[in-house]
């Protein structure tokens, strides 16, 4: 089967700092990969590049079959304009470690503007789709209330029916927990869980859940000073890891999480 | 309407000298009506303090008044209406007048920067004062104000530059600045584009090169206070007219 | 003094009003579009536009609001009513362009990368995004500028409009034992002008806590 998202030896320099150094990545449809390791290690860059919020120095990205960064005229790959990245982009979908809720707008609002806006959709078929998805996140009842009425999950949780309600063929995570009050984090990782349960969207998960990682993800990437060093079934590399990097980083895991 | 005439260098010729000694009446103008302000505007702000409710709350509308009619009717009232005031009316000359005039009004301005230096003390340094048993006296000299005032240089030189630029407001009750200069010399002889494009550039080759020595000055500031840029009165620069 | 004497300045200053509302409503309407106007060039994507919109603010900040008003009334010469409204809105302009352009700028990161993640295209961000929440931003600023050109008003009268200010001196001329009065009359009737102003400025910025994104 064709992978949904392609990296081909993709790099990406921040000034003279050197942040991923070669990324070769294929992510199949429908597959749930998580991306751990050290802060640093350039797992949000990675990301990043595919929602076209950061620009590759070099390499090669795919989406669905169309390069991302690039597009083919005459048979040549020329850098992406803005109206190609807008049709790629399309079939992305992220959800932001701090939730960037539009603070000037209702819970419904922030689930229906984009429908409305850029897929065009007609304001009932827009909160009819918004109002299930915020039902599957379990907030149908807060359609009015403001982002700052909420609390730091339900904010989460409604970023995640925003991204959802887009339809998107790739969903990406980047430490959605991360900033929530540690009673908070259950809530969304069951939300996610569930969403990946589904199962015919692809996703890529930064997270440092361990646990949660092996239980969702179909594999996990280890990621080590801007390349990947290890990668393979959750199982293999969170109970089994080979290379030292790995071993010391699941054991400071393991110390710090536990204390 | 008439047509703009042809730039005349004879006339930039003529008329440079006289407005640039008239720059010095300018420059010494805001030196006077600043110090005044910078004087008067502490007056404001220790009467505040003083813990009299209703007495707040009538300087606080006194300076509110001040700070929303215009500078140029306080002009006027120091200059026609004062010397009839019973009892306590003087005459005033223009320079007088125009020192208390400006003075007083940018004072209602410069005495919200001290407090708000004053504010931005956190109450933990009172606290800590009062807990190394310092007296009144060497709380303010030795933990607040040392605190207190240099994050409110940058904002006293914004306002440094807002004087000078309202200084030819007082050519309304004849001060021989530069606008005045200009303005006797176009009647004059009815040249008034080169005598007052003179003075707008004066204004601009004083007040730009400042406004920039006051944005380092701010940028330093945030960096050694550790504030994020231009969190205290990014872009606030106002005028007073 | 009699009560009589009293109202006879006040109607003689609302003669003025006329003109001291309507340069006010004009200069403002000038100067708000030019803030927009003068606000988007400072960051747009082209340099020359960012370049000479810099030097249209420097000018007009860097040259003292009386001199701009002289220059259009002596030099252009513009009539003074379009003098004095395009020196107040030219002047007011630029320095409110740096609210609109600190407003956008501070509307923070993730609410554009989030709007890339919604597939927006620029315009729609702008639209749907950063300006909604950059308004709530400068409404407050707005505000407290409109006061302080109420204030500007006043030098029209130096330039021959008969504003409240000018009729004033006029009724002064012909009544010095009045000068107390009339000057005070005038400050308050100034004072009354800002009042309805001060309140929606303190209403907009009780408004403008709610609905900006915070990092
Ligand atoms: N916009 C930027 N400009 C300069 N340096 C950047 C930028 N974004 C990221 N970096 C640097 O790139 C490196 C990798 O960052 P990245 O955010 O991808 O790491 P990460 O693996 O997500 O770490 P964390 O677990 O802390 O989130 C870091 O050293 C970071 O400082
Ligand atoms: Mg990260």
């Amino acid at each position: 089967m064709e992978p949904i998202v392609k990296y081909e030896d993709v790099h990406k320099s921040f000034g003279d700092l050197e942040v991923l150094k070669g990324i070769d990545l294929n992510i199949a449809p429908a597959e749930k990969v998580a991306l751990i390791g050290p802060s640093g290690s350039g797992k949000t860059t990675i990301i990043r590049l595919l929602m076209t919020l950061e620009k590759p120095t070099s390499g090669y990205i795919e989406v669905d079959g169309d390069p991302l960064w690039h597009k083919e005229v005459n048979g040549k790959l020329v850098p992406a304009d803005e109206k190609h990245l807008r049709e790629v982009r399309g079939k992305i979908g992220m959800v932001f470690q701090h939730f960037n809720l539009f603070p000037h707008m209702t819970i419904l609002k922030n689930c229906t503007v984009a429908p409305i806006n850029v897929l065009g959709m007609d304001k009932e078929e827009a909160e009819q789709r918004a109002v299930e998805m915020l039902e599957k996140v379990g907030l149908a009842d807060k359609l009015e209330a403001y982002p700052s009425q909420l609390s730091g999950g339900q904010k989460q949780r409604v970023a995640m029916a925003r991204a959802l309600v887009m339809r998107p063929k790739v969903m990406l995570f980047d430490e959605v927990t991360s900033a929530l009050d540690p009673e908070l984090v259950g809530e969304v990782l069951e939300v996610i869980r569930e969403i990946a349960e589904e199962g015919e969207m692809a996703m890529i998960l930064v997270t440092h859940e361990m646990d949660f990682a092996r239980d969702v993800a179909d594999r996990v990437v280890f990621l080590d000073n801007g390349v990947i060093a290890e990668q393979g079934k959750p199982k293999d590399i969170l109970e089994n890891p080979q290379s030292e990097r790995l071993q010391s980083f699941l054991e400071r895991f393991r110390t710090s999480s536990s204390s | 309407m008439n047509m703009i005439r042809e730039w005349d260098w004879s006339t930039v010729i003529d008329a440079f000298p006289l407005i640039f000694k008239a720059m010095w009446i300018t420059l010494g103008m805001t030196i006077a009506c600043y110090a005044f302000a910078l004087v008067f505007g502490l007056v404001w702000t220790f009467i505040r303090r003083v813990r009299i409710k209703p007495l707040q709350r009538l300087i606080s509308f006194i300076m509110e008044f001040i700070r929303t009619t215009p500078p140029l009717v306080q002009l006027y009232f120091i200059y026609y209406a004062w010397p009839l005031v019973p009892y306590v009316g003087v005459t005033l000359d223009p320079i007088t007048t125009s020192i208390l005039g400006l003075g007083i009004h940018f004072s209602t301005y410069i005495s919200e920067i001290y407090r708000s230096g004053i504010e931005s003390v956190d109450k933990g340094q009172w606290e800590a004062a009062t807990a190394l048993n310092f007296s009144t006296r060497q709380k303010w000299t030795k933990i607040i104000l040392p605190q207190a005032i240099p994050p409110t240089i940058p904002m006293l030189g914004n306002y440094l530059i807002i004087m000078f630029k309202e200084i030819p407001l007082t050519a309304a009750v004849g001060v021989g600045g530069m606008l005045l200069t200009a303005q006797k010399y176009g009647a004059k002889f009815y040249e008034y584009m080169e005598p007052l494009t003179l003075v707008a550039l004066f204004f601009l080759l004083l007040s730009y090169p400042s406004s920039i020595l006051v944005q380092k000055l701010e940028q330093k500031m945030n960096r050694r206070f550790d504030k994020k840029p231009g969190g205290s009165n990014n872009g606030k620069e106002v005028t007073a007219s | 003094m009699a009560i009589s004497g009293y109202l006879d300045i006040l109607s003689v200053l609302s003669r003025g009003l006329y003109y001291t509302i309507s340069i006010l409503i004009v200069s403002a309407i000038i100067g708000y579009i030019i803030a927009f106007v003068a606000g988007f060039g400072r960051i747009s994507r082209f340099s020359f536009i960012r370049r000479f919109t810099m030097i249209y603010v420097e000018f007009f900040r860097g040259t003292s609001l009386i001199v701009q008003l002289f220059w259009f009334y002596y030099v252009l010469p513009l009539p003074n009513f379009w003098a004095g409204t395009l020196a107040i809105g030219l002047n007011y302009g630029a320095y409110m362009s740096e609210i609109v352009r600190g407003s956008i700028l501070a509307v923070p990161k993730g609410q554009t990368e989030a709007s890339i993640a919604l597939n927006m295209s620029n315009w729609q961000r702008m639209r749907l995004v950063i300006l909604p929440q950059a308004l709530r931003m400068m409404l407050p600023e707005f505000g407290n500028y409109l006061i302080q050109m109420v204030k500007a008003t006043s030098l029209v009268s130096l330039i021959g409009l008969t504003d409240i200010t000018y009729q004033a001196m006029v009724y002064r001329a012909s009544n010095i034992p009045q000068s107390i009065e009339v000057f005070v009359i005038l400050l308050i009737v100034y004072f009354l002008i800002a009042l309805p102003l001060i309140a929606l400025t303190r209403w907009l910025e009780r408004m403008s806590s709610k609905g900006v994104a915070r990092e």
